[in-house]
C-alpha cells in the first residue's frame, strides 16, 4: 500500500514491543477468557467473562487510540502470537476507528452483563462466547489476509450466533431467530470468502497489500463482479435491505447486552467490509458502484424507519432502526465514492467523514438504547411497548439513559444524532457539486430518504419513550417496577454520556476521524484541511458550531425557565387529577398504545409494512346481537420475508427434494462419484 | 469570520425581542382579518395580550400522574423558538451566531420543540394526550421531507444552506426569485407553515374541540402559565415561520450591515411583509375547510412531490 506508507506510514519500530504485547492481549483476553469462564463455578462466571473482556476492549482502546493519534500503521506478522500460521494483522487508521468504537462498546456492555447476570443465570457456553465474540470483533479491523480475514469473520458469526441462541428455552421464536441469522451470515460469509479468494488469485498474493496492488490490473467486468459479491456479503452483515431479515429476529430475540454488542458493533463491521474492499482491495470504481451503494441506503433507511415507526417490539423497533442508519452510513459511503469518481475530492472526504461520524454516533446511542430496553424487559419482564408505560416515574434513572439515547437518535440537538445528521445533509448538498445526470437525480431523493427517515425516527422514539416510559403503566409489570441492578445502568450510562460528550463537543472525534478518511481513500485528496472540509466542519468559515448551538439552547431554557419562575413564585405548584375534559375515572385502558400512536403512520405506509390484523368477535349464544368478547392482534410482517424469502426457500426445498434422489444408500453409487470427482478434478486440474 | 459589532448583537436581541412583543398582535390582526371578512367585528388586536397577561398571573397547576416532562415542555417550546429567532437573519444578514443561520439546524430546533410538546401529552396519561401526539408527530414526519427538500432547492443556488448566504445571493441575483425552483419550493414551504402552524386546511386554529384537533388536544391540560408559554410559543413560532418565508422569497428591506437606519428600515420592512403574510392565510381560512385527519398525508405527499421537482429543475436549468 503505497499511498499510506509514502505518507503517515512513519516507521512502526520503536513501537513493535508495544504494538505487539497490545495485540497478544487483545487475541489472548478472548481465547484463555473463554476457557476461565467456563472453567470458574457458576457464580463467578459473569464476572470472569465480563473481566477478560474489559481487559482486552481496553487494550484494543489504547491500541486504536495510538494508531488514530499519530497515523501510525501497525503491523503483526507472525506465526508465534497464534497458533495459527500466516496470520497477518494491520491496523490503520480506518481499522483502528472500528476497534475503539468496538471497545467502547464492549466495554459498557460487560458491565451491563455483570449486573444483569447477577440475577439471572449465565450459562457456561455464553459466558465462554462473550469473550470470544469481543475478540474477534476487535481483530477483523486489522486483518490483512484472506485467510485472517475469514478466520476472524467466521469465528465472529459463529459466536454472535451461540451468543444469539443463549436463552433458546424462552421459545421457538428464538431458535428460528437462530436459525435465519446462521443462513444469511453464513451464505455472506461464503460469498465474501468466493470473491477474496477471486482476487487472492489475481494477485498471485492472499496479502491484502498485494491484492490491492494488483487490483488495477483485474478486467473492469472482474472488478464489478467481486464488488458485488464483496458489497452483497458485507451489507447482509450490516443489515441493508434486502439481506436485512435476521436482524430483526436475532436482535430482538438475543439476550439484550448480545443485540447491543450486535447492533453497535457488529453491524459496523460489515460497512467497514464495504469500505476496506471497495477502497483499499479493489481501489475504488466506477460511478455505477457508488449508484448502488446509495440506493441500497436509501431504500434501507426508508424501509427501515417506517418499520420502526410501527413497531409496537421495543427491541423489534430498535433492531429496524439500524437498518435505517446503516442505510444513512451507506448513503454517504456511496455519496463519497461517487464525488471521488468526478473528481471532488474534499466533498467526497466531507461525505465519508459524515458517514463515519454518523457511524460512531449510532453506535453509541444504540448500545445505550438496547442496554436500557435490556434494563426494561429485565424489570417489567416485557419488551412490548403496549404494556408498559409509566417507568419513568418509578425508574428514572434508566429511563433517562434511554430518553438521552431516544433525543441523540432522533437528530435532536443538542446531541451527536443532530450534528451528525447536519453532516450528512451538507455532504449531500455538496454532492451536487458533481452535477452528472446520475448525482441530478439521485441527491435529492438521497437528501428525501434522509428527510423522510428523520422524521420518522422522531416520531418511533416519541412512541417508544412516551408509550413506554411516560403516562399510565398498562401491565403490573410495568406498575410495580423498580430500578434495576446499578451495574446495568452504569454499564448504559456510560454510553449514555457519550451521546451527551458527542454532542457537546463532536469537533474532538471529528478531527480524529480525517485519518480514517484518508486511510479509506489514500493518495486521493492531498490534505484534508482543505477549504472544503475545514469551512463545514471546523467552523473557518462559521457554517455550523455545534458546541455553541448547544450552548445557546441551555441559556435560553436557563431563561424562560427564570421567567417562569419569576412569574409563578408566589402560587404554590398545584397537583390536580387530569382534566380530559371532565372525564371522572381515568385507565390506562384508555390511553393511546403504540399501536394506536402509530395507527396514522401504518395507515400511510400500509403497501411497504403490511400488517396482519386478527379481528375475532365471539357472540352470546342467546343472541348475535350480544357481542360476548372482542380478541383483536396485529403482527408486524417483514413484505421482504413474504415477497423474496419465501419463494427463495420454496425454490431451494424442490432443488434439494431433486438432490435427494442421489443419495440413495447404495455404497457402490457412492464409491463411483468418488471416481467421477477423482477423474473430473485430474482432467481439469492438470 | 464575522466580527462581532455591537450591532450585530444588538439586532439579535432586537430580533428577539420583537417577536415576542409582536407574535400575539400577529395573531390578533390575522382574527380580527377573518371576523371582518365573516362579517363579524371580533375582539381587538390586542386580545392575545390580553389573555396571555391573564394567564400569566395564574397559579400553575399539572395532573396528578404527570412528570418532569410535561412541566419542562412549555419552557423547551420557548426556549428553542427563542433560540430560532435569535439565530435566524431577520432584520439583518448579519447574525450573532455565524453559522447559526443555517437553515437545517434551524429546522432540527424547532423539531425539538414539537417533540417536547407531543411527550409532554402523553405524559398526561390521558386518551386525548395520545391522540394529538400521535397526530402532531404524523404530520411532523410527513412534513420533514419536503421542508428539507425544499431547503435543499433553494440551497442549491448558492451551494450553502446558510439562510444568509441565500438571502445575500437573492439580493444580488433577483432573477432567481422568478425561477421555477424558488416558485415551486416557495408553494412546498407554504404548505410547511401551515401544516407546522397547525393552521387550515391542516388544524383549526378557532375551535376548541379535542376529538377533531391536533393542537387544542395536544395542549389540553396545560392552565395558567404553562398554558400561556405554550400559547406564546406556538405565536413566536408561526410568526417566526412567516418571517423566514418572508425573506427568503421577498428578501428586499433587509439590513446588510445590522447598523443603525438600516436596521430600522430591516424593522419596518419584516413587519410588513409578515403582516401581509398573515392576512393572505387569514383570507384563505375564510374560503377553505379543514381536510379530513387522513387526507393530510397526501397533501403534504404533493408539497414532497413540489420540493422534489424544485430540486430538480434548480440543477437542470444549471
Amino acid at each position: 500500500m503505497p499511498a499510506i506508507s509514502s505518507g503517515h506510514h512513519r516507521g512502526a519500530a520503536p513501537a513493535v514491543g508495544f504494538v505487539k504485547s497490545l495485540f497478544a492481549l487483545v487475541a489472548a483476553s478472548g481465547l484463555v477468557g473463554a476457557f476461565a469462564a467456563a472453567s470458574v463455578p457458576r457464580r463467578l462466571r459473569p464476572l470472569v467473562s465480563a473481566l477478560f473482556t474489559i481487559v482486552g476492549s481496553a487494550g484494543a482502546l489504547v491500541l486504536a487510540l495510538y494508531v488514530l493519534h499519530t497515523r501510525h500503521v501497525v503491523q503483526l506478522t507472525s506465526s508465534a502470537v497464534l497458533p495459527v500460521t500466516g496470520v497477518v494483522l494491520r491496523l490503520d487508521p480506518l481499522g483502528a476507528l472500528f476497534v475503539a468504537v468496538t471497545a467502547v462498546v464492549a466495554i459498557a456492555v460487560a458491565l451491563f452483563s455483570i449486573g444483569y447476570a447477577h440475577h439471572h443465570d449465565m450459562t457456561r457456553t455464553a459466558a465462554a462466547m462473550l469473550p470470544v465474540f469481543v475478540t474477534s470483533m476487535l481483530l477483523v479491523p486489522s486483518a490483512w489476509s484472506v485467510t485472517t480475514f475469514v478466520l476472524l469473520w467466521e469465528m465472529m458469526a459463529l459466536s454472535s450466533l451461540v451468543l444469539v441462541l443463549g436463552e433458546y428455552r424462552r421459545g421457538a421464536s428464538v431458535r428460528s431467530a437462530g436459525l435465519w441469522y446462521s443462513v444469511l451470515t453464513q451464505v455472506g460469509a461464503a460469498v465474501i470468502t468466493l470473491a477474496l479468494v477471486l482476487l487472492a488469485q489475481h494477485a498471485g498474493s492472499q496479502d491484502f497489500t498485494r491484492i490491492a496492488q494488483s487490483s488495477g490490473s483485474v478486467a473492469p467486468w472482474i472488478r464489478g463482479v467481486a464488488f458485488i459479491m464483496l458489497f452483497a456479503g458485507f451489507a447482509s452483515k450490516a443489515g441493508a435491505v434486502p439481506l436485512h431479515v435476521w436482524l430483526p429476529k436475532a436482535h430482538a430475540e438475543a439476550p439484550s447486552a448480545v443485540s447491543a454488542l450486535m447492533s453497535a458493533a457488529m453491524v459496523n463491521l460489515g460497512v467497514y467490509g464495504i469500505l476496506r474492499s471497495a477502497n483499499t482491495l479493489l481501489g475504488g470504481g466506477p460511478s455505477w458502484w457508488w449508484v448502488t451503494v446509495i440506493v441500497t441506503g436509501a431504500v434501507s433507511a426508508i424501509y427501515g424507519s417506517i418499520h420502526a415507526a410501527t413497531s409496537t417490539d421495543l427491541k423489534r423497533l430498535l433492531a429496524y432502526s439500524t437498518t435505517d442508519n446503516v442505510g444513512l452510513v451507506l448513503i454517504a459511503i456511496g455519496t463519497s465514492g461517487l464525488l471521488v469518481s468526478t473528481g471532488h475530492r474534499s466533498f467526497a472526504a466531507l461525505a465519508l467523514i459524515a458517514g463515519l461520524f454518523h457511524l460512531v454516533n449510532h453506535s453509541i446511542f444504540k448500545g445505550t438504547l438496547f442496554l436500557s430496553a435490556g434494563s426494561i424487559q429485565y424489570t417489567t419482564g416485557t419488551r412490548n411497548l403496549d404494556q408498559l408505560g409509566g417507568l419513568f416515574s418509578r425508574m428514572p434513572v434508566a429511563s433517562t439513559i434511554f430518553a438521552v439515547g431516544a433525543v441523540a437518535i432522533s437528530a435532536l440537538p443538542p446531541l451527536g444524532g443532530f450534528v451528525s445528521e447536519w453532516l450528512l445533509l451538507q455532504s449531500l448538498l455538496h454532492g451536487l457539486a458533481s452535477s452528472t445526470t446520475v448525482s441530478v437525480i439521485l441527491m435529492p431523493l438521497a437528501v428525501a430518504a434522509l428527510a423522510l427517515t428523520g422524521g420518522l425516527t422522531a416520531a418511533a422514539f416519541v412512541k417508544a419513550f412516551g408509550v413506554g416510559f411516560l403516562g399510565l403503566p398498562r401491565s403490573d409489570g410495568a406498575a410495580s417496577v423498580i430500578e434495576p441492578p446499578r451495574l446495568m445502568n452504569i454499564g448504559a450510562g456510560t454510553l449514555g454520556v457519550s451521546c451527551v460528550v458527542l454532542g457537546a463537543a463532536p469537533m474532538m472525534v471529528i478531527s480524529s476521524l480525517s485519518g480514517a478518511v484518508q486511510a479509506a481513500q489514500p493518495g486521493r485528496f492531498t490534505g484534508l484541511s482543505s477549504s472544503g472540509v475545514a469551512l463545514a466542519v471546523h467552523g473557518a468559515r462559521g457554517v455550523f458550531e455545534p458546541t455553541l448551538i448547544a450552548l445557546a439552547l441551555v441559556v435560553a431554557l436557563a431563561l424562560v425557565g427564570a421567567v417562569r419562575w419569576a412569574l409563578s413564585r408566589r402560587t404554590a405548584l398545584r397537583r390536580l387529577p387530569a382534566w380530559a375534559c371532565g372525564r371522572e375515572v381515568q385507565t390506562a385502558k384508555m390511553t393511546y398504545t403504540a399501536t394506536s400512536f402509530a395507527e396514522p403512520l401504518q395507515r400511510v405506509f400500509d403497501d411497504v409494512v403490511q400488517p396482519s390484523r386478527d379481528l375475532d368477535v365471539s357472540h352470546r349464544t342467546e343472541s348475535r346481537y350480544f357481542v360476548e368478547s372482542v380478541h383483536f392482534g396485529t403482527k408486524d410482517n417483514d413484505a421482504f420475508e413474504a415477497a423474496v424469502y419465501d419463494p427463495l426457500f420454496r425454490l431451494v426445498r424442490a432443488l434439494a427434494q431433486r438432490a435427494r434422489r442421489l443419495q440413495n444408500g447404495s455404497v457402490h453409487r457412492y464409491l463411483g462419484y468418488g471416481l467421477a470427482a477423482l477423474v473430473t478434478i485430474l482432467l481439469v486440474a492438470r | 469570520m464575522a466580527t462581532l459589532s455591537p450591532w450585530v448583537v444588538g439586532s439579535g436581541l432586537l430580533q428577539v425581542a420583537l417577536f415576542v412583543v409582536g407574535a400575539p398582535l400577529l395573531l390578533g390582526l390575522m382574527r380580527t382579518v377573518r371576523c371582518r371578512m365573516e362579517g363579524r367585528i371580533g375582539p381587538p388586536i390586542r386580545q392575545p395580550w390580553r389573555d396571555l397577561r391573564k394567564l400569566f398571573a395564574k397559579g400553575r397547576t399539572q395532573p396528578e400522574r404527570s412528570t418532569f416532562f410535561f412541566a419542562s415542555a412549555p419552557v423547551v417550546l420557548v426556549a428553542t423558538t427563542v433560540v430560532v429567532v435569535w439565530l435566524a437573519p431577520l432584520l439583518s444578514t448579519r447574525v450573532s451566531l455565524a453559522g447559526g443561520s443555517d437553515l437545517f439546524a434551524i429546522v432540527f430546533l424547532l423539531l425539538l420543540g414539537s417533540v417536547a410538546l407531543s411527550l409532554a401529552a402523553l405524559d398526561t396519561g390521558t386518551a386525548f394526550g395520545g391522540m394529538g401526539s400521535s397526530r402532531l408527530m404524523t404530520i411532523v414526519a410527513l412534513a420533514e421531507p419536503a421542508l428539507l427538500v425544499a431547503i435543499l432547492a433553494l440551497a442549491a443556488s448558492v451551494r450553502s444552506s446558510s439562510l444568509s448566504t441565500i438571502i445575500v445571493g437573492t439580493l444580488h441575483h433577483p432573477i432567481w426569485l422568478a425561477t421555477p425552483q424558488r416558485l415551486l419550493s416557495f408553494a412546498a414551504f407554504v404548505v410547511v407553515v401551515l401544516a407546522e402552524s397547525g393552521r387550515l386546511p391542516v388544524d383549526n386554529p378557532a375551535t376548541h374541540l379535542e376529538l377533531t384537533m391536533i393542537h387544542e388536544a395536544l395542549i389540553l391540560e396545560y392552565s395558567g402559565p404553562d398554558l400561556a408559554l405554550v400559547m406564546l410559543g406556538e405565536q413566536v413560532r408561526l410568526t417566526f415561520m412567516l418571517g423566514l418565508l418572508a425573506n427568503l422569497f421577498f428578501p428586499w428591506g433587509v439590513s446588510l450591515s445590522a447598523a443603525g437606519l438600516s436596521l430600522i428600515v430591516g424593522v419596518l420592512a419584516l413587519a410588513a411583509k409578515v403582516a401581509v403574510l398573515g392576512i393572505a392565510i387569514s383570507a384563505g381560512e375564510v374560503a377553505m375547510a379543514k381536510l379530513r385527519l387522513f387526507r393530510v398525508p397526501e397533501l403534504l405527499a404533493g408539497a414532497f412531490m413540489l420540493s422534489i421537482l424544485a430540486v430538480l429543475s434548480a440543477l437542470v436549468i444549471a
